[in-house]
């Protein structure tokens, strides 16, 4: 019976980990209930050493000084106080009023904003409810089909997720014993390449489903001159005349200047210069600015403003992520401050909800770390190694299984759950068959991006449907009757984007350099697409601009 | 009974106190390492007192902050079985992860740990980087928190035992409570509703 006990020891425990899962208690304490359990029987038997639990009080004071993770308060914090500033929804507002009257125009908004809020407040949550209450009653005022309409929202802030600063990629960098800074520029690239793709898949339906998302009459746009004109050839020229001025900053700088940094600080000087004769134009009534052109300039600043904050330090190499997260959480407070939105309930509620996430994220990791205590006390992570490796197919067959598995699992499991208990088990596997663990962190990343959109779980979706219309109701402004939005429309919205994040994750596997571009010394991958992020702000004229942007013009990249 | 419930409502009470406070610490922890990050880097000024002090704040912060979590019912599970049974037994199923699970791993983590705080407090270990804080505040920090989560499990057990015999409320009913997805939307519904009626009246004139 011993005998038996003692050579199965790994996968009793594995099963009983899931039973104790299963059960419904708070995850953190099932975890460390669980190695207890098992860690007592191995001791009891004579299998494990009495002193197993030892080592448990300093693992705990090695999780309290981790700086890795004091990152994720910071980022959570700065999140909160964000999506109350009114940002998301003066982008939305104008981004598309912008687009809008262009065919797919505002689910292009949609998408454009999803990206822009992911790289700043980084809360799925938060971007689906915004673009659920502005953007939707729009799309169904006009038409829209309900599936693209739904599907594109619920994706659109799932972004969150991938693009940096998001707080899956800090997990992951902390249980993969990898940078944050690494997993970030690894995943920037794929999180560009992904919208990109968003964006195919609406141009797609544009080009042939045109009535699924019908061009907005041009009288939707209430910002406009006094004469009834858009006053976009003013934008185009402003946005002509700031990239000018970043590319020729650009080739003022000495060659031996590292291309991101090149980026980063061309990039400052064109959007600086948009803000400077913006606010010339304002402060002096020169008028030489149409309102929209005044307009867009204003709401992308702050965005732009604390992405440079936040990631461009990072990137630069000045601020560590942590750091970085601190000046993001002091940003987004001097903004809302500005914006006159910050008041104590606010800022109490911001607080709590931080310290809440932070609690339990915390406790969930001290949970595993008594769980790896006994697991590897059995010898469990040998006993994965074994089953994993004995895969056919080597490391594509690894990963195949282990993408796979995730994705089931990111039916049932958050992400939190997933980093914390699947991750640890896959990182020492994947380390022996020579993956790359930055490489497998952003690959998971992208595959558990797909749990938020997951019918009938996923949390976007759930969001969605908690602000999307549930009956019938008169629009206000044409006086009509729009018909509530289903929840089966929804979830079928859903299906094409969830394809899109499959065929994401084979192109990661089957085209690695997509994430390593972003880290190794790859110049040319890395400039053509952080342009991506780059253009698409500089000179948002109309789709054209925007598509062509997406799709990255490397010569137009500054200073090459 | 009767003692032990109001023995429970001193306990949330506590930990009500305690997360309210603790949460200030997140804005603390901010501030600090957002300065100390402009400082380094504007002036190259930087101590390790300061660098401590943040991680010091952070553990503060989740560590007492576990019970005032547990109150709200804010760590994580994975109800996809859970849910299927009906409120009663969700309720056992409950009071047998706090007596099994919780309050077993509550009392061995307080037991490991508590020698070795007594041991930073006597020989008042410093820590190894040059100017940095002294040891045993912070050791003593995590005691301190599993002694209040400890606490709310007893109030959460004896709250879910009185649910059973009907002698109290459902304890986990929570549909008085909004979140606060619920009310960033009710902040945008009504920021957009009072621009929309702005925008008529503009009209209207």
């Amino acid at each position: 019976m011993i005998a038996f006990l003692h050579a199965n020891m790994a996968p009793l425990m594995f099963v009983g980990l899931v039973l104790f899962l299963l059960i419904g208690f708070p995850v953190a304490f099932s975890l460390a209930a669980c190695g207890l359990l098992f860690g007592f029987i191995g001791i009891e038997t004579g299998m494990l050493p009495a002193s197993l639990m030892q080592a448990l009080p300093l693992r705990i004071f090695g999780i309290m000084q981790n700086e890795t993770l004091l990152a994720i308060p910071f980022f959570t914090f700065m999140g909160l106080i964000l999506e109350r500033s009114g940002m998301a929804e003066d982008l939305l507002d104008t981004i598309g009023q912008l687009f809008g009257p262009v065919r797919g125009g505002l689910a292009f908004a949609v998408i454009f904003v999803g990206a822009m809020l992911a790289a700043t407040t980084g809360v799925v949550a938060a971007s689906v409810i915004s673009m659920g209450l502005i953007s939707l009653p729009i799309m169904l005022r006009y038409g829209y089909d309900r599936r693209i309409a739904s599907g594109v929202i619920a994706a659109s802030g799932t972004l969150a997720q991938i693009i940096p600063p998001s707080l899956v990629l800090i997990i992951m960098a902390d249980q993969l014993g990898r940078s944050v800074g690494d997993l970030y520029k690894g995943a920037f690239v794929p999180g560009f390449v992904l919208t990109g793709m968003y964006v195919g898949f609406v141009a797609l339906v544009a080009m042939f489903r045109p009535a699924w998302t019908p061009a907005l009459p041009a009288e939707a746009r209430t910002i406009r001159e006094d004469d009834g004109s858009p006053g976009l050839r003013s934008l185009a020229l402003l946005a002509a005349v700031s990239t000018a001025a970043g590319i020729a900053f650009g080739k003022t700088r000495p060659d031996t200047m590292p291309t991101d940094e090149l980026i980063v600080l061309s990039m400052c000087v064109g959007v600086g210069l948009a803000f400077a004769l913006a606010v010339l134009n304002r402060a002096l009534r020169l008028k030489l600015l149409s309102r929209m052109a005044e307009r867009v300039t204003f709401v992308l600043i702050p965005p732009l403003a604390l992405i440079f904050l936040v990631l461009g330090t990072i990137f630069l190499g000045v601020a560590t992520p942590t750091e970085g997260g601190a000046m993001g959480a002091a940003g987004a407070l001097v903004m809302a401050l500005a914006r006159r939105r910050l008041d104590l309930g606010l800022l109490r509620s911001a607080m709590d909800a931080t310290m809440k996430l932070s609690c339990f994220v915390m406790f969930i990791l001290i949970g595993s770390t008594v769980f790896s205590l006994a697991f590897q006390g059995v010898d469990g992570p040998k006993w994965v190694e074994h089953l994993l490796t004995s895969l056919p197919g080597g490391q594509v067959g690894f990963l195949i299984v282990v993408n796979i598995l995730v994705f089931v699992l990111a039916f049932f499991l958050d992400f939190f759950e997933l980093s914390f208990i699947v991750v640890p088990l896959l990182a020492p596997v994947a380390e022996k068959l020579g993956i790359d663990l930055v490489w497998f962190g952003v690959l998971l990343a992208v595959n558990m991006q797909t749990s938020f959109m997951h019918p009938p779980f996923g949390f976007a979706l759930f969001f969605l449907r908690s602000v999307a219309p549930a009956k019938d109701y008169k629009d206000r402004l044409t006086g009509r009757n729009v018909a509530a939005v289903t929840t089966g429309q929804i979830y079928w919205g859903a299906v094409p984007f969830v394809i899109i994040q499959i065929v994401m994750v084979a192109l990661i596997i089957a085209f690695p350099n997509i994430v390593s571009g972003g880290i190794a010394k790859k110049k040319d991958l890395d400039t053509s697409n952080i342009v991506i992020e780059v253009q698409p702000t500089d000179q948002p004229k109309d789709e054209k601009m925007d598509m062509d942007a997406l799709f990255g013009k490397p010569a137009s990249a500054p200073g090459k | 009974m009767a003692s032990l419930l109001s023995l429970s409502r001193l306990i949330d009470r506590l930990n009500e106190f305690v997360g309210r406070w603790v949460s200030w610490l997140v804005l603390a922890a901010v501030l600090i390492s957002a300065v100390n990050a402009s400082a380094r880097k504007a002036f190259s000024l930087t101590s390790n007192a300061f660098l401590e002090v943040q991680w010091y704040l952070f553990a503060a912060v989740f560590l007492l902050a576990s019970g005032y979590t547990l109150l709200r019912q804010e760590h994580v599970k994975i109800d996809v079985v859970l849910s299927r049974f009906n409120r009663r037994n969700q309720v056992k199923i409950e009071i047998f992860g706090f007596l099994v699970f919780m309050l077993p791993f509550v009392v061995t983590v307080i037991m490991l740990v508590w020698p070795l705080v007594v041991k930073a407090f006597v020989t008042g270990e410093m820590s190894s980087n040059a100017g940095g804080l002294i040891r045993w505040p912070v050791f003593a920090l995590v005691p301190a928190g599993f002694v209040l989560l400890g606490l709310q499990s007893l109030s959460e057990l004896v709250k879910r035992i009185a649910f059973l015999q009907g002698l109290g409320p459902d304890p986990a009913d929570k549909s008085k409570e909004r979140t606060p997805e619920e009310e960033l939307a009710e902040v945008i519904r009504l920021r957009t509703e009072a621009e929309a009626a702005a925008k008529a009246e503009g009209a209207a004139r």
